[in-house]
């Protein structure tokens, strides 16, 4: 949810763990140069920390030794790396083509009533966040969102409700 | 019926190497590497496989540019950020059959005289990148992958890569940018990547499914691949079929199967029982297709002919109560939204034709609209680095020319006194609406 805008601070200072410091080894190994291991490291970051802050953006401009100004032009480009906190149960709902066609901005508006937040919100207990996308690649079982990292498919007022009562 | 790619897709556990192995899986393999690498070459651009990420260009010929004499090491990059609007395809491989796909790139990193193949797939895919990282890890450990390919004197590694949200990202120099750890803006070519791609190294970039037909080009032999096709457009590829059809999913059929025929046998007709209104034949960036227009061959050459593309050839289907208008404003949305701002058109003016497109649906549309609309979009069209610009501009200068009087309804209509313009989020009520 780069789209949101400022980069929120975690509360104190951040450090790679020393599982994260193995793993980024691992990481440059696979590739010819270190600056390739970029988005790897980003996403290694997304796991260890949650979201993208200036503090964490910081500590991957010294890994990767790049300077800061890139680290956060390439944090700031991609759609995934978040700069805020998300909810424990991260849900991003399809708004392209297929899924318009299948009725997806009426099941998003029934999502916006359900969780009580708009895309772009964490809602208050910190449970759920939401994001509006663009095509997810599940056209075929439009319409369509991605929970946690799994997709869901031919969706329903019913199914989503079945879906978020079970992440709770 | 012939399936090839997706013939494995309903085997129990046929993602893993067993399976995949007592399935015909690494057969071709030992074959390949006891021909000469330029025979390969030469028998896949007999075969007439294209590049089914949607360019369409001959993979052999691809792969022939390399330059022979270079120094730098060579390698392959397979295009897996599948993104484009309507195509869901790629998937159903990495999920299904990853070896398949390991098995293609090996025989093609042998043909070129690449050791190092970097596989970038869309950040949203956790299932079929965890899929992929599996298989690559089990054909490690079975000698299928590392410093001797199936005890060949020929070294092999293959680099998962994941995305992170960015359309763009599909088009291959932009790809490359983001592999190398920048922001996805493409490059000027020339240099084409088999020149200078990744690090500046000579470089193929193919998509998954592309490479996935590699295997069988080898196991029946070009010739008997491209006489599955249509001319010049060889073997079968998986058409992604969505929208208002009665049976939505992915289809392995010929080149040049006719449109009709996969919407109305293999799709089942049209939902609802309603007539159908247009076709996007070949993901968001095709051209529109009235309900006149489908008795075309789904083959590249066919659909340039009558001013389309197959491209991704995922099928988008609409049926009579679709609003055109609405159903546009969803794609200029996408474009506006993805464009990576690095050229002025294509930064300014998919932002305009969105808003323009808005404005109609609000009913605060202009007389001129219309003509602005294409204006704009042909200042768009062309005039960019990277094919977004056209991919935004020929859907609106196609779907704004077939279905005008739809766009000039909705402006004479106006927006009746005390009614507020209908938010973006709500565009989905006007599909009930007949225009």
């Amino acid at each position: 949810m780069s789209s949101s805008g400022h980069m929120i601070d975690h509360p104190g200072p951040v450090s790679w763990s020393e599982a994260a410091r193995r793993e980024i080894d691992a990481i440059f190994a696979k590739y010819p140069d270190t600056k390739s291991a970029t988005l790897p490291i980003i996403w290694l970051a997304v796991r260890e920390f949650g979201w993208i802050s200036p503090q964490v953006e910081v500590i991957l401009g010294e890994v990767l030794k790049r300077p800061l100004n890139e680290i956060h032009s390439v944090v700031t480009f991609y759609t995934m790396f978040p700069q805020g906190p998300l909810g424990r149960h991260h849900i991003q709902i399809c708004r392209n083509i297929a899924c318009w066609l299948a009725n997806a901005p009426e099941l998003m508006e029934h999502l916006v009533a359900k969780l009580g937040i708009r895309p772009g919100e964490v809602s208050a207990d910190g449970r759920f966040s939401l994001e509006e996308v663009e095509c997810l690649a599940y056209c075929e079982c439009a319409p369509a969102l991605r929970i946690d990292g799994r997709y869901e498919g031919n969706l329903t007022r019913e199914k989503i409700d079945r879906i978020v009562e079970e992440a709770r | 019926m012939l399936k090839l790619v997706t013939k494995n897709i309903g085997i129990e556990n046929s993602h893993t190497l067993a399976v995949a192995k007592a399935n015909g899986g690494y057969s071709r393999v030992e074959k390949a590497l006891a021909l000469a690498p330029e025979a390969i070459v030469e028998d896949v651009i007999k075969s007439n496989l294209r590049g089914l990420g949607g360019a369409g260009f001959p993979a052999g010929r691809k792969w022939s540019f390399l330059p022979k004499d270079s120094p730098k090491p060579r390698y392959l990059v397979v295009n897996g950020d599948e993104g484009e609007p309507g195509t869901v395809k790629d998937k159903y491989i990495m999920i299904y059959d990853p070896h398949l796909l390991i098995e293609g790139i090996i025989i093609t990193c042998f043909a070129i005289r690449s050791h190092k193949a970097f596989i970038y797939i869309r950040g949203e895919y956790d299932l079929p990148i965890a899929r992929v990282e599996g298989a690559i890890a089990e054909a490690k450990a079975a000698g299928i992958l590392g410093d001797r390919v199936l005890g060949h004197d020929f070294a092999l590694d293959i680099v998962v890569h994941r995305g992170a949200g960015a359309y763009i990202c599909g088009e291959e120099t932009s790809l490359l940018e983001s592999l190398e750890g920048k922001r996805g803006w493409p490059r000027l070519k020339p240099p084409f990547p088999a020149v200078e791609g990744y690090q500046r190294c000579p470089t193929v970039v193919n998509n998954i499914e592309t490479l996935s037909y590699v295997p069988f080009v080898i196991e029946m032999g070009g010739q008997a691949f491209a006489d599955l096709g249509s001319e010049r457009n060889g073997g079968l590829r998986i058409y992604s079929v969505s929208g208002r059809v009665n049976k939505p999913g992915v289809y392995e059929l010929p080149m040049g199967t006719p449109l009709r025929q996969i919407i109305y046998e293999h799709a089942g007709g049209i939902s609802g029982g309603r007539q159908l209104k247009a076709v996007i034949p070949g993901g968001s960036s095709a051209p529109i297709l009235t309900a006149a227009e489908i008795d075309v061959p789904m083959d590249f050459d066919s659909l340039a002919k009558i001013g389309s593309m197959l491209g991704s050839a995922g099928i988008v289907v609409f049926d009579e109560s679709v609003s055109i208008p609405a159903a546009l404003l969803v794609l200029a949305r996408f474009y506006a939204h993805e464009s990576c701002g690095q050229c002025t058109p294509c930064r300014e003016g998919t932002a305009w034709m969105t808003k323009i497109i808005q404005r109609i649906l609000d009913g605060d549309g202009r007389m001129g609209d219309a003509d602005n609309l294409i204006r704009i979009a042909k200042n768009v069209l062309g005039n960019t680095i990277c094919p977004l610009g056209d991919a935004a501009a020929l859907p609106v200068i196609s779907w704004v020319t077939k279905f005008r009087p739809e766009f000039e309804e909705w402006i004479k209509r106006g927006r009746p006194v005390g009614q507020a313009p209908i938010p973006v989020t709500h565009i989905g009520e006007r599909t009930a609406v007949a225009v």
